[in-house]
């Protein structure tokens, strides 16, 4: 999965983001409408499509899509 | 072989409800639709100041007795109780029901405080009784309060769960019924879900009394604090190796199975869990729309409203897994009588 396909379903995921707004760079915390109900449902989705269930302490040191898609990226190599 | 069956199933509710336009009135910065759209909740229910889980029970209990009155209370011989909201450190909750229910004297009594798995833990003892003989009609007794230990500004625990009493029997019987039972714990994650205060541990003080003068009942029965992200990564973890372990265990394959019903702790975990599961929608049983995450009473209140509704027929197959709290969790496949 390339970062674009990934960022595909994150804004499939998140009802509150419009397609085609997020970028590598965007902060997730800064996303529309982000809340604590948002960490959980980003955990889920990376286990869904990637197999990995993430920590909150992992989360919380991560800042944008592409830091997101680099740790995944490492786990899954 | 000896088996053991679920002969009935019968639910009690408080009468107070609280509604998410009650809810809304508690928490002005909030809106009805954000409370549907994340919790999937539109009502829970609230025991009476002082209700304890044994009086809800012993409803429930109630409304079996009336509804089966050819039923002789009298052939119940062993009595479980699981509830985290007990009436006195000593004696047991169940002896005190077994009173109020005028159950016969030669009847076996135990209290089970043991939360979201405990229905899965209570069958399991009650079908060890029946198999081995040592009982022939066993009354299961869940009931759990939580709202008695959440903090009135805690908005999310308010939002999750509510009050319950379920009351079921399970008798022997020579046909397929409650198959093998898989447990599992990791005292680990005590800390993620806890009701700390109020306890022989940490009783409650002055200075708690104090901070909470304004709470009903002064929160004296303890506080809840859920860690909401790692009770959604245990169960993530643990829950979809229990149903490969359950349907192991009962020599069953995943398409053998006609309903699961798990615990329902929340539309986010269970919506994760189906799909992680890969377990098609209409085989999913979920409920917990007008009532909310009601702890040990979950399963039992789904899987009366499946067998009202039609989904749940003689022969089934549905998997019971229960998880949570302890961490502790549990599993059994149980074909419908």
């Amino acid at each position: 999965m390339n970062i674009q396909e990934f960022i595909s379903i994150i804004e499939e995921e998140f009802d509150e983001v419009e397609q085609g707004t997020l970028e590598p760079t965007t902060s997730f915390r800064q996303m529309e409408g982000w809340s604590s109900m948002h960490a959980l449902i980003l955990i889920a989705l990376v286990d869904n499509h990637f197999d990995v269930l993430l920590t909150g302490e992992e989360l919380r040191a991560l800042n944008t899509i592409q830091d997101l898609y680099d740790l995944l990226a490492s786990k899954k190599a | 072989m000896k088996s053991s069956k679920i002969s009935n199933i019968s639910i009690h509710f408080p009468k107070q409800e609280l509604n998410n336009s009650d809810l809304i009135k508690i928490f002005p910065d909030k809106d009805e639709a954000f409370i549907f759209k994340t919790f999937g909740i539109k009502n829970r229910f609230i025991r009476e100041p002082f209700e304890t889980g044994s009086d809800l029970s012993f409803k429930a209990a109630e409304s079996f007795l009336n509804e089966f009155p050819n039923f002789d209370k009298n052939k119940i011989d062993f009595l479980i109780f699981c509830s985290e909201g007990l009436d006195y450190k000593a004696p047991t909750s169940s002896s005190v029901l077994h009173y109020r229910l005028g159950l016969n004297q030669n009847c076996g009594c135990i209290d089970m405080p043991m939360g979201c798995a405990g229905y899965i833990y209570g069958l399991s003892i009650a079908n060890a009784m029946l198999v081995s003989g040592n009982a022939t009609n066993v009354l299961l007794l869940v009931s759990d309060i939580p709202t008695s230990v959440i903090h009135s500004q805690d908005f999310d625990l308010r939002c999750i769960f509510g009050d319950a009493g379920a009351a079921t029997l399970i008798q022997a019987t020579e046909q397929k019924g409650i198959g093998k039972f898989v447990f599992g714990n990791d005292g680990e994650g005590a800390k993620n879900l806890i009701v700390e205060r109020g306890s022989t541990r940490a009783p409650i003080d002055k200075t708690w009394i104090e901070k909470y003068k304004d709470e009903p009942e002064y929160l004296a029965h303890g506080k809840m604090e859920m860690n909401g992200l790692e009770i959604a990564r245990f169960s993530l973890q643990r829950v979809p190796t229990l149903l490969e372990e359950t349907l192991q265990k009962n020599n069953l394959k995943f398409e053998e199975i006609d309903l699961f019903v798990f615990h329902q702790a929340s539309k986010f975990i269970l919506s994760a869990l189906q799909r992680k599961c890969k377990i098609p929608k209409e085989k999913f049983y979920e409920y917990y729309e007008n009532v909310g995450n009601t702890v040990s009473c979950s399963i039992p209140i789904a899987l009366k409203n499946a067998q009202l509704e039609g989904k749940l027929k003689k022969g089934d197959k549905v998997m019971l897994l229960g998880f949570g709290v302890g961490y502790t969790w549990g599993g059994t496949i149980v074909e419908w009588a």
